[in-house]
């Protein structure tokens, strides 16, 4: 047998040899629930709970799962005119999407690029009247925090908010328990987001997530988060979820993890998330470019990626991770791509991954076959996602 | 005889034969598993090889050969159903039976109660 060491090379390997990790305000209550933490971005995080992860991924398919994401950065971004469309057009300097149009009260997921088009971080991005809301990736949160600083201190006050913790409630079940607490919640349409009261603790609530569920994400004064936690946990329908069972979710939902399967070294259209580039920043559209890498990810728009992110569905049993090479013969001589991130789908029943491929190879319905131990193993490209999402439009 | 390898197999040994498996803490560790690949019938195996390969639905780990031999029978039923591990490594899910090419070096293993102290 390995050593548990190799358990966490889904888990950004490149960032755990910090022996000094950092708690969430949710650490105790985790040790409480029995969780075994491992290092994840530079914080002890619970890997899973004694459920373990196919219990907790299907209980979150199936009812209601909450997770920690305190980890997760949370950064206010002001105009210093107090209008937020000044902010909106600074910060549309640093993403290729609209925020301008991005109503009060609505979010939408973003993508910070860098000059060659390469992605910086994913993040979602919300109106909230007066300012925007940023949730940003942990790992990235600093460089993120100095990229805001750099591109919009002029204009903007940016604040990095370290009182707060982040909690995701996703499921059938989340609106049902929100709205035990909080009857307004069922008006919320996916991604709104919207300021309420949870246990006399004012808490901002968007109707989002990371697992292809509905759900919502929380963010909860670090005074009051165990105690809104806790509560929401005595619910018969919630369980607590760890990053295993977040992991499964999300690529089982055709979601990107940043740092498998985005990053510098791919572009928005590569990654096959252009769809969170709108119209008003296209080509011919009202603010057209304007942001780091637009030649090149305009260009790619217009022509064509020579690689896409597709999922993939490996014909037999045996997971295809993150890392495997692609080739488009049994006998491994063309090489034609690489999987990012792979793994067993409880939901699925079987394996399933995502990867990039060469332009050529990308159409569903493609037999590739995967390297695994030496193997060359069928995998089917793949209709991203791998389960029917569920939220509230 | 019942023995133990640091790395977390354990070993059950009859005229030469050991019935080879992963103890209940290396199922626990590992979680939930859904996939397992054992080696052929007749393949031989340096002690420290890997000989088998177990997914949990998070990541794979390697089963490593605790001796020199060849495997002489395995277990499909662990093939067709991964969770036997999660339920009785220690019985029904053994992985491989080894014939020993040197049944003293038996003896350097770890008795019960060593391997108990070791993952204590």
């Amino acid at each position: 047998m390995c050593e548990p060491a190799r358990e966490r090379q889904t888990w950004r390997p490149d960032l755990e040899q910090n022996p000094h990790l950092k708690h969430t305000p949710l650490h105790a209550l985790h040790l409480s629930l029995g969780a075994r933490m491992v290092p994840f971005a530079g914080y002890d995080m619970p890997v899973q709970y004694p459920d373990g992860v196919m219990k907790e991924h299907q209980h979150t398919r199936v009812a209601a799962g909450l997770f920690d994401v305190s980890h997760m950065g949370q950064v206010i971004v002001r105009p210093k005119s107090g209008k937020v469309e000044d902010a909106a057009l600074a910060l549309e300097k640093l993403v290729p999407v609209d925020v301008l149009g991005l109503g009060e009260g609505r979010q939408r997921y973003g993508l910070f690029t860098d000059a060659e088009g390469g992605i910086l971080d994913d993040l979602m991005i919300a109106n909230r009247g007066d300012h925007l809301f940023l949730v940003v990736n942990a790992a990235c949160k600093d460089a993120d925090f100095e990229l805001l600083k750099a591109g919009l201190s002029d204009t903007c006050d940016v604040t990095m908010l370290d009182d707060r913790a982040l909690i995701a409630l996703q499921g059938p079940h989340a609106e049902a328990v929100l709205g035990e607490l909080w009857a307004d919640v069922s008006a919320m349409r996916f991604m709104d987001v919207a300021e309420a009261d949870l246990h006399d603790v004012t808490c901002i609530i968007s109707r989002s997530g990371y697992t292809g569920e509905d759900g919502f994400e929380i963010s909860i004064p670090v005074a009051s988060a165990v105690d809104v936690t806790q509560r929401l946990l005595e619910h018969p329908d919630v369980k607590p979820i760890g990053l295993g069972a977040r992991d499964s979710l999300r690529l089982e939902a055709g979601l990107c993890l940043y740092g498998n399967d985005i990053d510098t070294t791919t572009t928005p259209v590569e990654g096959a998330i252009e769809w969170a580039m709108q119209k008003a920043r296209r080509a011919g559209g009202a603010r057209e470019g304007g942001f780091p890498g637009a030649d090149r990810i305009l260009g790619q728009l217009a022509d064509g990626a020579s690689r896409r992110r597709v999922g993939l569905r490996p014909e037999g049993r045996a997971p295809v991770r993150g890392g495997a090479k692609l080739f488009a013969d049994a006998e491994g001589k063309t090489p034609v791509g690489q999987v990012t991130s792979g793994g067993f789908g409880p939901s699925v029943d079987g394996p399933v991954a995502m990867g990039y491929v060469d332009a050529g190879h990308t159409d569903v319905g493609t037999t590739l076959f995967a390297e695994v131990r030496g193997k060359y193993l069928p995998v089917a490209v793949a209709a991203l996602p791998f389960v029917k999402q569920t939220y509230k439009r | 005889m019942l023995k133990f390898t640091e790395e977390h197999e354990w070993l059950k040994i009859e005229a030469g034969v050991a019935t080879v498996g992963i103890t209940e803490h290396a199922a626990g560790q590992l979680g939930d598993l859904v996939f397992v690949e054992l080696p052929e019938t007749g393949s031989t195996f340096a002690k420290g090889d890997s000989a088998a390969t177990v997914e949990s639905v998070k990541a794979a780990s390697d089963v490593y050969c605790p001796l020199d031999g060849e495997i002489v029978e395995v277990n499909q039923a662990i093939v067709d159903d991964p969770s036997l591990v999660n339920s009785d490594p220690q019985g029904a899910a053994w992985f491989f039976k080894l014939k020993l090419a040197n049944p003293s070096e038996a003896d350097a293993l770890l008795e019960e109660a060593a391997y108990k102290e070791l993952v204590a």
